[in-house]
């Protein structure tokens, strides 16, 4: 082989390098359902990939109910992902099957004095971080103003009881024919409701492991909701319903209440789609007297490192910028900030006050859904156990003990 | 099959393809059956060996007999229907008649879509709040106010049976016409003028060139029927309180959201060995048939 030869394979072989450098792709996984719009995401992304010419992000959306599966094979396939959107329910799981990378120490003091302390719990798991929280989310009481004042309601309800009476006072004057709707579809998003409820009537899913729900507070959860369903104050096709399904009847101005996630204040506040824009109301969900103010379940997401990434830096730097304090505040329409000082911003709160005012409430009240490497059989068994009691199946005391047999805990 | 003698290079030449059967179907099968075996998990431990544990724990479990009867329903229902509907339309569009051509390529379409497609199409249709059934039953005078079609189990396997045998009967139909195809002109004409009435002409003349391709049909179906995972998924996710849940999403559930793969193995050989039992009589039928062929 000549020298000249071998010096231009050379110089070929350096080009190849440089250009495989060059373009470096992460694969990310998100959901396509409530918080961060599609669009956001992809606006996000596209001010890294700007900043970072060398990166090209795939992002792949899939259902809420796809994020779990979707992230746990891929990890039987020998990997896949190099950032993936978990649930605050999660962690136990993917620590125990060694799924997310431990990000503890990359976590920065400026991460840990600037974030909301009830962010952590989202990506925390036994003493580790495993990965940044994201979406700082909880299910509020959203109402139709005008219709509560049609009925003569100068405040929307404190407590769950009170919603009832109000309910009545709306159906009966004819406003509409089910005032309250809910998403309790035989997923997780009826396990979000119940959790709600659960909180305020200081119930507990879990005392030493073993299932508690069924008892004390859970029981009347389950109870308040039957009888919510059964007298016709909720619309019977909650059980069917997720939360885009929730979305559509409330601004169709064919409910007066609803119980949903941050995303839906804007959208049906302030987009044209809605038919109750400027009419929509937040407030904390409410408490039971003697027990709680307000309730809230901590709905909070969090963006992580698949433990078989790549380029496990690089996520990071992604990972980052996207939690960060000028892409949230760029964003806070649909899902609010985890930054602490985001909430004194008023470029954050103009226009939301009201919603920033009941998340200043809820957010501090936000009740976990148990940490259990087991979840996830736990919660199908529960919602079977839901559905079961609201289709008149079983009672709520049958229904829940059925599901804590079923459970696996 | 073997009836004569296999020569060495006919056997050298196929070596190259059972090779790779052994490869894409024989040792999938073979770890299946190993993995059926263990308690492993979807991530982390590879499982131990636990013998026939887990088949006798799914067998006994709550969960696989109602996932059992509830594909069963499904399977049977859907593909009887599909059958009876099948041949009566093919039967219509044998009748010559203005247009018979557009409405033979309209017939294909259901059956062209994806069943995301179908399923997502069925959903609409059915949607408590702003579907287009209610709208209808609702504006004829059938219905006094809008129901949750998916949202009760007493209707939501009839609805499903019913997006599953819209999307499937044409196939049935589609083989059902290519048969009526053989049936000689001659012998029809001769049954008319025997006196033979339409029930009669179907039963004696019609029916013996229908029945070998049905029951393929029948059995193909079936095979199909008893695998259903994506209709119901999209449509109810195994709801209301896991009435509809099929065997597919069972295994789906155990082996990817629970993560125990080891007893979804064992729930997946289950079905393998339910759906060996119609391929089986698939085989046989297709054989009797041959053989009266000849």
């Amino acid at each position: 082989m000549t020298l000249k030869l071998r010096a231009a394979l050379m110089a070929a072989t350096a080009l190849c390098g440089t250009s495989a450098m060059a373009e470096t792709t992460l694969n990310a996984l998100f959901m396509a359902q409530a918080a961060y719009s599609e669009d956001d995401i992809r606006a996000m992304t596209a001010s890294f990939e700007s900043a970072h010419p060398d990166v090209k992000i795939n992002l792949e959306f899939v259902p809420y109910e796809g994020l779990h599966d979707k992230t746990v094979l891929s990890q039987g396939a020998g990997g896949g992902y190099d950032v993936v959107l978990f649930d605050v329910i999660w962690p136990a799981e993917y620590s125990e099957n060694g799924i997310l990378l431990d990000v503890s120490d990359k976590i920065t003091e400026d991460m840990k004095a600037g974030i909301l302390p009830g962010a952590w719990t989202t990506v925390d798991y036994d003493g580790k971080s495993y990965g940044m929280p994201w979406i700082l989310d909880t299910k509020y009481l959203f109402y139709n103003k005008d219709m509560l004042k049609q009925a003569g309601i100068d405040t929307p309800p404190a407590t769950w009881a009170e919603l009832q009476e109000d309910a009545q006072t709306i159906k009966d004057a004819g406003l509409v024919d089910h005032p309250i709707v809910w998403s309790w579809a035989q997923a997780e998003a009826a396990i979000c409701d119940y959790t709600t409820l659960l909180s305020a009537f200081g119930g507990d899913f879990l005392k030493e492991g073993a299932p508690e729900f069924q008892t004390g507070g859970g029981l009347d959860a389950l109870h308040y909701m039957v009888d919510s369903f059964k007298s016709g104050l909720t619309n019977p096709n909650s059980k069917e319903f997720l939360e885009e399904d929730v979305r559509n009847v409330f601004q169709n101005g064919d409910a007066a209440f609803a119980l949903n996630w941050t995303y839906m204040y804007n959208l049906a506040n302030t987009s044209e789609e809605s038919k109750v824009a400027g009419n929509v109301g937040v407030v904390p969900a409410p408490g039971v007297e003697g027990s709680s103010s307000v309730s809230a379940v901590n709905g909070s997401m969090g963006l992580g490192i698949p433990s078989t990434s790549e380029n496990p830096d690089l996520a990071w730097d992604y990972i980052v910028h996207m939690t960060s304090q000028p892409v949230q505040d760029t964003y806070a329409k649909l899902s609010l900030p985890i930054w602490k000082s985001s909430y004194e911003d008023t470029a954050v709160t103009a226009g939301q006050e009201e919603l920033i005012d009941a998340a200043s409430k809820s957010l501090a009240a936000m009740y976990p859904r148990p940490m259990t490497p087991r979840y996830q059989e736990m919660s199908m068994a529960l919602q079977q156990g839901i559905q079961e009691a609201l289709l008149g199946m079983a009672s709520p005391e049958d229904a829940l003990q059925g599901a804590a047999d079923n459970s696996g805990l | 099959m073997f009836s004569e003698r296999m020569s060495p290079r006919a056997l050298l030449l196929m070596l190259p393809l059972v090779l790779v059967m052994i490869a894409v179907i024989g040792w999938p099968l073979v770890d299946t059956i190993r993995l059926s075996m263990t308690d492993a998990r979807l991530a982390g431990t590879s499982g131990e060996f636990i013998g026939a544990d887990n088949y006798t724990k799914t067998v006994s479990s709550r969960n696989f007999q109602s996932a059992f009867w509830a594909t069963m329903r499904f399977s049977v229902w859907s593909v009887s229907i599909e059958l009876v509907l099948g041949v009566l339309v093919a039967l219509l569009l044998n009748q010559r008649f203005y247009g018979r051509t557009l409405l033979r390529a309209l017939m294909i379409l259901p059956w062209a879509l994806p069943t995301v497609v179908n399923a997502t199409l069925w959903r609409l249709i059915y949607n408590p709040e702003y579907g287009a059934l209610n709208a209808l039953l609702t504006q004829i005078g059938m219905l006094d106010a809008y129901r949750s079609w998916l949202g009760e189990p007493s209707s939501a396997m009839t609805a499903l049976i019913v997006a599953d045998v819209w999307k499937n009967f044409p196939l049935v139909a589609l083989i059902a016409l290519a048969a009526l195809q053989a049936v000689p002109k001659d012998i029809r004409a001769a049954a008319i003028s025997d006196g033979a009435n339409a029930w009669k002409r179907f039963r004696y003349v019609i029916m013996p060139y229908l029945i070998g391709p049905l029951m393929v049909a029948l059995v193909l179906r079936t095979i199909e029927a008893f695998k259903v995972f994506d209709l119901i998924w999209i449509m109810t996710r195994g709801g209301p309180a896991n009435s509809t849940r099929s065997l597919s999403i069972l295994v789906y559930q155990e082996a990817f959201a629970f993560q125990r793969v080891g007893s979804g193995a064992s729930l997946a050989l289950i079905i393998t060995l339910i759906i060996t039992v119609l391929a089986v009589a698939y085989l046989m039928i297709m054989r009797r048939f041959a053989g009266e062929a000849r």
